[in-house]
């Protein structure tokens, strides 16, 4: 436990003192649902029928950003490798970094959720909905991430595999969330997906950091 | 028990034991598909509702069933490679993964063909098309992984990795599409106590299936040899092997 916290208060300190790029994914996020009413026309009942799905979409996009930078520095300057070194938990270690990227770089975008619903004119049951699934969502796509940002820490190509590995492993949660959102809107309850998206990151605590230390050690090599 | 494996993490073993089975695989395989497909889209009976369209079965069902078995196959070696750090498995990995992907292509293609007179439209976002096109976008993520490490070994570890997640990913994918939409008709030979096909249709789709199995074996074969000699390019047995294959074809 000691080296969670040493790990996650080393990140947290390092993410302040190099603040000129956190905020960039969010403000991506923001621009892409911005560029969407101007592409498809701004009558507000289109843009509420598709706003969630787009909220969504670029929420995933920008974390696929986001996600890059990981351990891109650390392992650039090889304290990935004296982290590896370490006595303590690997896993542990792997957990506090994604713990501090998630709220360093997707929290912003839960606060910013607000204005993005406002955009697309969202009522207030969805943007309820949509808070909800963020907040049980946006976790699981950093640990789901981390075992892909992992394993091409070490290749100078890393930007569009990323995406090409990720998506569509993003898929199902795209799926549950969406659908909440619009059960939400049609009145129904929507705990059941919530509760699938809560149960597949219970699932991702459980074995994520497992995969994500051993990714670190491939790229070790 | 478990003995016989073991010279096979060898890749040696592993080149000469694909090259023994290769013609195994490739002559039943080749008269497999040539019975089965005359007899499926030449002879056997029409379907009484769907015409002679039906007869895509005959290429789209073994393709779509391969295009998943060879999936888990790939899962499967993957699991086998991390825990016993064997790295003929990673190698097998490589190999199969483009024969996956033209399965997949495959059956995503014909079903196309097929859906253009039955359905009215090439393409519908029905929950099986999208699970398989989903399907098609992890092969090609394992292929794109593996091609972009220069060092194969920390590849094949990467695709193993990456193809274990993809597979405990698969079920909820093919579940979460399937509740999200679904058009496409239910089984139809999975129901074995009764199946819903007549045995006429049935027989030659049973030697596609088989005969496209094959094909895909004697095609992982000759691609996992090819992976093997491309790696041990330096060793002394591969060169060994190469001179004298080129010697002999002079």
């Amino acid at each position: 436990m000691t080296v969670f916290w040493s790990v996650f208060r080393r990140d947290w300190l390092l993410a302040f003192r190099q603040n000129a790029e956190f905020l960039q994914p969010v403000l991506f996020c923001l621009l892409v649902v911005t560029m969407f009413p101007l592409g498809i026309g701004p009558s507000p009942a289109t843009l509420q029928k598709v706003g969630p799905g787009i909220i969504w979409v670029a929420a995933l996009l920008s974390s696929l950003l986001a996600l890059e930078k990981l351990f891109k520095q650390d392992f650039l300057d090889g304290s990935l490798e004296q982290l590896v070194l370490t006595p303590g938990s690997l896993p542990m270690l792997a957990l506090a970094k994604v713990l501090v990227h998630w709220l360093v770089s997707t929290l912003p975008l839960l606060i910013l959720s607000p204005v993005l619903a406002l955009f697309l004119n969202l009522t207030w049951d969805m943007y309820w909905a949509l808070l909800c699934t963020l907040v049980l969502g946006t976790p699981l796509m950093s640990l789901i991430g981390a075992i892909a940002v992992a394993l091409t820490a070490g290749l100078n190509k890393g930007g569009t595999l990323l995406g090409l590995l990720l998506l569509p492993v993003y898929i199902p949660l795209l799926i549950f969330a969406t659908s909440a959102v619009e059960s939400a809107s049609l009145g129904i309850p929507f705990t059941g997906q919530l509760a699938i998206i809560g149960a597949m990151l219970l699932f991702a605590i459980a074995l994520t950091p497992y995969a994500v230390a051993y990714a670190i050690k491939v790229s070790q090599n | 028990m478990w003995k016989w494996l073991h010279p096979y993490a060898k890749t040696e073993e592993t080149y000469a034991l694909c090259g023994r089975l290769y013609p195994w695989f490739l002559w039943p395989a080749i008269a497999l598909l040539a019975v089965g497909t005359v007899w499926g889209l030449a002879f056997a009976p029409a379907d009484y509702q769907q015409g002679d369209s039906f007869r895509i079965i005959y290429i789209h069902v073994p393709g779509a069933m391969l295009s998943m078995g060879l999936y888990a196959g790939m899962a499967i070696l993957g699991f086998i490679g991390l825990v016993w750090q064997i790295r003929t498995c990673y190698m097998g990995i490589a190999a199969i993964a483009p024969v996956g992907a033209m399965m997949t292509f495959i059956a995503l293609f014909t079903g196309a063909v097929w859906g253009k007179p039955m359905w009215g439209t090439w393409w519908v976002w029905d929950a099986r098309l999208t699970s398989e096109l989903i399907l098609l976008f992890l092969y090609l993520g394992v292929i794109a992984l593996y091609g972009a490490f220069d060092d194969k070994i920390q590849a094949g570890k990467a695709v193993a990795v990456m193809s274990l997640v993809g597979v405990i990913n698969l079920p909820i994918i093919h579940y979460s599409v399937y509740w999200w939409n679904t058009l496409h008709q239910g089984a139809t030979i999975s129901k074995f106590d009764n199946p819903s096909i007549s045995s006429d249709m049935l027989w030659p789709l049973l030697l596609n299936i088989l005969g496209f199995g094959l094909v895909a074996g004697a095609l992982a074969c000759r691609r996992l040899q090819n992976e093997i000699l491309t790696r041990e390019m330096r060793r002394p047995w591969a060169q060994t092997l190469l001179l004298s294959n080129e010697t002999g074809a002079k």
